[in-house]
């Protein structure tokens, strides 16, 4: 019996006139066409466009952090030392004192001793989390140009649910992770691009209603970052 | 045949359908307003890329390289899918598709599926279909819901429910979700769907979406998505499911860094969109533990073999050519019949049905080529349209369409203020067949009237003035 996989890649094959009674008339030569010269074809794919950025890291740093404030997130920048207490200042200003932490944060991130800091054990079951007032983590890597942070879920960064269903994200950017262009980050991210990846850019946000952008709808409806530079 | 495009085979012609919604007031100023938003934004974040150009032409010979070596890269998508802990189906056409799907359902027990927002089950018919088998599909995107809500049709490809105002949408939701009191901003309208939906998100087992692209050489899906609804489908529930037109496919990760510099700048004018997601089959510890991708024809093989309309394929579903196209921007999309409307739905629609149904589509648009400047992708929609209308006259339907034509054409043009650009039409449009400056034979409605006149090559005189005069003939 054919299957529908044998079915639909034998159309494709006649649709494109590589199939195996087209050969001789189409001039093809090979059994079928060798991945080596597909390989070969996708390198004469033109790619003209902006690989690499060209501005300075501190025009990056502000252009990144002018990206976020247009998707409507503030942006805290600090020195490393002041890690701990800029967390608490945002945190405070925001009304949240207990916030979850991925596994992997620990240290000097958590030195705030007026804010309850709950690790997101496995055991943390979704109901859970939605119960919480936020989470704070780390990400990968950061785009300035769209004002885009990538997480690769690592222990530092939590898993997907973690930063999604609770209603606040606080995220600490570095700055030698902010890439000024997508290509850049693309690339960057290339070593982790079987994790699951998630790119945010700014909190949730829809149109659909006479085409009024409202932020905020299932995703968290605040994101803050916290870009430290030293 | 069984169902290609949603009920496109039922619905009435264009011009027809076009008629009734003209005389709608409210959807065509609603439709106005929301193109308006997205062109002014989408126009200023393309502008603002100096190498929009070169995105476009890559993105273009990106989608043309894959459709090529289709079959490749769909057996290389498998393999690496596979290899990651996920499960693969091939769907001919919509009614094994459906039955794929109902069937992974059913094996779980399930009576529930949560959904993010995919054309493509639209155009499978996937709603009826589970509900046929007793399981409720919620569709979880805004505008998707408003659609579902309303038992209404989705009438743009990335804001299904602009023809609704605010008003009809609150009153929407009190009654079907049962709500004592509801504000009747947008914000109070977004928040009573995030109380309504975040329930679902945290109970319901199995999630539904399609792709944005999948990648050959990973084997994984990316999707694109602002409301994060997308995120709690594809992450919370046990099982989720993929279904994926067999274009969505690009052959390699970093192909993402061309794709979604375009896709947001085109479709909501955002320089990034929200959310992105990218997964791979099963990941221990984080989200589903069983993913399905299937794989869906439904006529697109078909499509393949004509290397003129192939490019049709290429769609990234931005919906940028709706957004500046005088014609839907006149009707609105339920005038197409079909969930894919605009442009690319004039090009799509029909060809997905193997030509045999909605030939009036491709004379739905005045070949003013506002589409093809638009398109990330550089389909050359007036060149696709013409060699369509060259197809539905071959297939014997001439006489009809040239009176389809007439209808169509005559309400979309007589009344524009916007054809400034459409002298540029006739020059792309009609390059192929002028030869020594007079065009010889044109398809479609065009042809049957250059064959009884010498007509002289466009750009002699303006695209209204040629309009005028023709019409003006056609009344003598
Ligand atoms: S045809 Fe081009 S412009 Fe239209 S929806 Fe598809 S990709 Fe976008």
């Amino acid at each position: 019996m054919t299957t529908s996989r044998t079915e639909i890649l034998e159309k494709i094959r006649r649709s494109l006139g590589v199939a195996p009674e087209q050969r001789e008339q189409n001039g093809l030569t090979e059994d079928r066409i060798t991945e080596d010269r597909i390989a070969k074809d996708y390198g004469t794919i033109a790619r003209e466009y902006q690989h690499s950025g060209k501005l300075d890291p501190q025009s990056r740093l502000e252009l990144f952090s002018e990206r976020l404030r247009d998707y409507g997130t503030s942006v805290h920048r600090c020195s490393n030392q002041q890690l701990s207490s800029t967390i608490a200042q945002v945190l405070a200003a925001r009304h949240i004192h207990r916030i979850l932490i991925p596994p992997g944060i620990s240290g000097p991130w958590l030195a705030a001793s007026d804010i309850e800091f709950v690790p997101a054990n496995n055991g943390l079951t979704y109901a859970e989390m939605d119960k919480m007032e936020g989470v704070l983590t780390a990400c990968t890597a950061a785009i300035a140009l769209t004002g885009t942070i990538f997480l690769r879920h690592s222990a530092t960064e939590g898993t997907r649910a973690l930063t999604l269903i609770p209603d606040y994200h606080l995220c600490v950017v570095f700055e030698n992770q902010v890439l000024e262009t997508v290509p850049e980050a693309i690339r960057y991210m290339e070593p982790f691009s079987t994790l699951p990846l998630t790119t945010i850019s700014g909190p949730s946000a829809t149109s659909d209603i006479e085409m009024t952008r409202i932020k905020g709808v299932h995703g968290p409806r605040t994101l803050d970052v916290v870009l430290i530079q030293d | 045949m069984t169902v290609r495009v949603g009920n496109a085979a039922q619905a009435p012609d264009f011009p027809e359908a076009a008629k009734k919604q003209l005389a709608n007031a409210q959807m065509r100023r609603n439709v106005r307003h929301a193109t308006d938003v997205i062109r002014a934004k989408r126009n200023r974040v393309a502008a603002e890329m100096p190498d929009w150009e070169a995105l476009r032409e890559s993105a273009r010979q990106i989608k043309a390289h894959t459709l090529r070596h289709l079959d490749t890269y769909l057996e290389q998508f498998e393999k690496a899918c596979t290899a990651a802990g996920g499960r693969v189906h091939w769907a001919k056409d919509a009614d094994e598709a459906n039955a794929i799907i109902a069937a992974i359902i059913n094996s779980h027990g399930e009576k529930e599926v949560i959904k993010i927002k995919t054309m493509t089950s639209d155009e499978i018919r996937l709603n009826p279909a589970l509900e046929a088998e007793g399981i409720t599909p919620f569709e979880t995107d805004l505008a998707d819901l408003i659609v579902q809500l309303g038992n209404d049709q989705p009438s743009h490809i990335v804001v299904p429910a602009l023809h609704r105002n605010k008003t009809e949408i609150r009153k929407l939701f009190l009654e079907k979700m049962k709500l004592e009191t509801l504000g009747d901003q947008p914000e109070d309208l977004t928040e009573a769907a995030r109380r309504y939906l975040r329930e679902k998100f945290l109970r319901v087992k199995i999630g539904i979406g399609g792709a944005n692209f999948a990648i050959a050489e990973t084997g994984s899906v990316c999707i694109v998505e602002s409301e994060g609804n997308g995120r709690m489908c594809l992450t919370l529930p046990q099982v989720f499911i993929s279904l994926v037109g067999i274009e969505k496919i690009i052959p390699e990760f970093s192909d993402l860094e061309v794709f979604l510099q375009l896709l947001p700048r085109s479709a909501t004018g955002e320089r990034m969109n929200p959310y992105n997601s990218i997964w791979t089959g099963i990941s221990p510890n984080d989200g589903p533990k069983e993913f399905h991708v299937v794989l869906l024809d439904n006529g697109r093989s078909e499509i393949l073999a004509d290397e003129k309309t192939r490019q049709t394929l290429q769609c990234i579903r931005c919906a940028a050519c709706l957004n500046v196209c005088p014609v839907y921007r006149q009707t609105g999309g339920h005038a197409y019949g079909s969930i894919y409307s605009g442009p690319i739905g004039a090009i799509v629609t029909p060809q997905l049905q193997s030509m045999q149904h909605s030939q009036s589509l491709p004379y739905a648009s005045s070949l003013c080529g506002a589409c093809y400047e638009a398109c990330p992708v550089k389909i050359n929609i007036p060149e696709v349209l013409i060699e369509l209308r060259g197809k539905v006259v071959a297939a014997g339907d001439a006489p009809a369409s040239e009176k389809i034509a007439m209808k169509t054409a005559s309400f979309a043009l007589s009344s524009s203020r916007r054809l400034a650009t459409a002298q540029k039409f006739v020059r792309i449009a009609q390059w192929p067949l002028v030869h020594d400056g007079t065009i010889s034979k044109l398809p479609g409605f065009l042809g049957a009237w250059s064959e009884t006149r010498n007509m002289r090559s466009a750009p002699a005189e303006s695209f209204r003035q040629w309009w005028k005069r023709r019409r003006k003939e056609q009344h003598s």
